[in-house]
């Protein structure tokens, strides 16, 4: 049997990754990769917890986690394809004028 | 090394790995003889006999195929991105050789590497990982056509793998499990038609819900392993050669090599969901006279007769139909196949309901 | 032996997505990322979830990065280039909290977990993880479960409007300015 200390470290530190890639990088497709990690991370932590205290809700928890995080990504993708079709740039530091 | 060997995971685990060097080395066998059997074939649809020069009736044509990619010189394209250039063939093989593992081929324990109880969820996986291979092949070639022909391609696979997803959901209803061996087991056996003195085999194709998802497999198996008549990413007179235009030597072979080991794959999953697996009648070695099941063995010769009428489906129908534009394919997957995919994952439902077999 | 497969799928992990931070081309950051979801799937497994961990390769690694990878090469992304002192700056300020928050999640580590209960099985493990969730997914959770699928319709529905880019309409309109 893992720990349960073992796998709440191991999703705090892939979402401290996803943290730093969010605060580090100016790629906005990155920005959005590393949200993808810090959701997989909270994942992590539910299917974890679904093991140790031997609940299924925990599972069922990250299935729909699952399911709105590929509805997400389908749209952010769109907004930043839209985003680029504009501004000609996906770096976020440069999307900096509200006028359109 | 005896304190190793008492876990009893490790005998599994080591008995998988043989198993799975068998299958591994076994199919690469077949590849290659797939390859020389649907040349003659094609040859003999054509009018015209196939390879035989090459040994006796061009038996040994594999053999001088292999020698001659093996010595032929290696491009790389000047900008392309070499790690992913050099990656993408090998992501064409593998989803294909990991499927291999859960495939009963026989009765188990013996003819079936691993039994795990999500078998066909890692089938539908590694499909959807085999889009990879295709996308980064296209991509990283540098090359507007290359890259024109993987990104259609993989629009195409990842359009039709819902449909084939949801073609698979009746036999699930009816089996009760995802385990492969469990789905071919509930086709055990023998079931009459009414008050007739007549029987059919108690496989997937012969209750009449299971009809429909058997055609819509077929078809995105053909869609999912870019054969044609939905070949049109790699189709030779359109698009140059589609996404492996700038491969050569042993990494075009790879690529070759991982079509034919996915039709293979596919073709399985289709004998095991629908045609019964492993089932058929002993003949002179049956149990209890000539319809019974007989000695393991037998298990797997029907299913490589099975495997083998598949794989003659598929070179069939590519040197038969002509090739579909690809509007029309994405118009064909997206409005006519997954519709149909749902009705039918509705009609099954209510009939498995109303007659109680759920 | 458990440990060691945890340790090593672990470890690829928290290298792989360290990759996907520090990498500068977003194709191999995108590829990195799969390799991370499918070490991920690989803990699930450990873990009993056997239908989240080939869910996870179906959908994370099979769907949403394919979809990250269309993007990336539509926009035809190259290297990020990242030289400046602002820049320099603002990524000092970034790994700076990100430590505070390693730092800050390791004193609470510190703590004791409350354990579970004393049997060692998942309910329902006897007809298997999938049956089991099912099960769970059908009865408990049917609400969110059909809400699930309307957001997904809305969704699609979402994407198409929005990256359709222009019709005639507006590029009649637009095309004089």
């Amino acid at each position: 049997m893992i720990p349960l200390s073992w796998l709440i470290a191991l999703s705090a530190v892939v979402f401290v990754i996803g943290v730093v890639g969010v605060l580090v990088r100016r790629n906005a497709l990155v920005i959005f990769m590393s949200i993808e990690l810090m959701l997989n991370a909270a994942n992590l932590a539910f299917v974890a917890f679904a093991s140790h205290m031997k609940s299924l809700d925990g599972q069922v928890f990250v299935f729909f986690v699952m399911t709105v995080a590929a509805a997400e990504v389908a749209i952010g993708l769109a907004i930043i394809v839209h985003l680029f079709r504009l501004r000609e740039t996906v770096f976020v530091d440069e999307i900096h004028l509200l006028k359109g | 090394m005896a304190a190793l060997w008492s876990i009893p995971a490790v005998q599994t685990a080591t008995w998988a790995f043989v198993k799975v060097m068998i299958i591994l080395n076994g199919m690469l066998g077949v590849v290659s003889y797939l390859i020389y059997a649907e040349r003659k074939i094609c040859g003999h649809i054509q009018a015209r006999t196939g390879p035989n020069r090459v040994g006796p009736f061009g038996l040994l044509q594999p053999i001088a195929d292999v020698l001659k990619l093996l010595f032929k010189e290696e491009f790389i394209p000047a900008n392309a991105n070499k790690v992913i250039f050099h990656i993408a063939p090998i992501l064409a093989v593998f989803p294909a050789v990991v499927t291999f593992s859960v495939i009963p081929m026989g009765p188990p324990p013996m003819f079936v590497a691993t039994d795990i109880n999500v078998g066909l969820l890692l089938f539908l996986a590694m499909s959807s990982l085999g889009v990879y291979a295709i996308t980064l092949g296209g991509w990283s070639s540098n090359n507007k056509y290359a890259l024109l022909g993987g990104l259609r391609s993989s629009a195409q696979m990842i359009s039709y793998e819902l449909a084939m997803g949801l073609s698979t959901i009746p036999v699930l209803l009816r089996s009760g499990t995802l385990s492969l061996v469990g789905i071919v087991e509930n086709q055990a056996g023998w079931y009459a038609l009414g008050r007739t003195p007549l029987a059919l085999p108690n496989w997937g194709i012969f209750h009449w819900y299971l009809i429909l998802p058997f055609v819509i497999f077929l078809i995105t198996a053909f869609a999912e392993t870019n054969r044609a008549p939905f070949d049109l990413p790699e189709a030779e007179g359109e698009l140059v050669a589609g996404f492996h235009t700038e491969y050569s030597s042993m990494k075009w072979a790879l690529f070759f090599l991982g079509e034919y080991m996915n039709m293979i794959v596919i073709s399985s999953i289709a004998v095991t969901l629908f045609l019964g697996g492993w089932h058929g009648p002993g003949l002179m070695f049956g149990a209890n006279g000539w319809l019974s099941e007989g000695p393991p063995w037998m298990g797997l010769v029907w299913y490589l007769i099975k495997l083998g009428a598949l794989m003659f489906f598929f070179i069939w129908v590519r040197w038969t139909f002509p090739r579909l534009r690809y509007d029309q394919l994405m118009g064909f997957g997206w409005k006519v196949l997954l519709p149909a995919a749902v009705v039918n994952v509705l009609i099954a439902s209510v009939w498995l309901f109303v007659r109680g077999g759920m | 032996m458990v440990a060691a497969l945890f340790f090593g799928f672990a470890a690829l992990l928290v290298v792989t997505s360290l990759m996907v931070v520090l990498h500068k081309n977003p194709v191999t950051s995108a590829l990195f990322l799969v390799l991370a979801f499918c070490s991920l799937a690989g803990i699930y497994l450990m873990l009993r979830a056997e239908f989240l961990g080939m869910v996870q390769i179906v959908v994370y690694a099979g769907a949403i990065m394919v979809l990250f990878l269309f993007v990336i090469m539509y926009l035809n992304l190259q290297h990020d280039v990242e030289t400046g002192l602002q820049i320099a700056v603002r990524r000092g300020l970034g790994w700076f909290v990100g430590a505070l928050l390693l730092l800050a999640g390791g004193a609470l580590l510190k703590r004791g977990w409350a354990l579970g209960p004393a049997n060692d099985e998942l309910p329902g493990a006897e007809q298997g993880n999938v049956a089991s969730v099912g099960r769970v997914l059908y009865s408990r959770y049917l609400f969110p479960f059909e809400i699930t699928s309307i957001l997904l319709l809305v969704a699609m529905v979402g994407v198409i409007v929005i990256a359709r880019g222009r019709t005639r309409h507006t590029a009649r309109e637009g095309g004089a300015a």
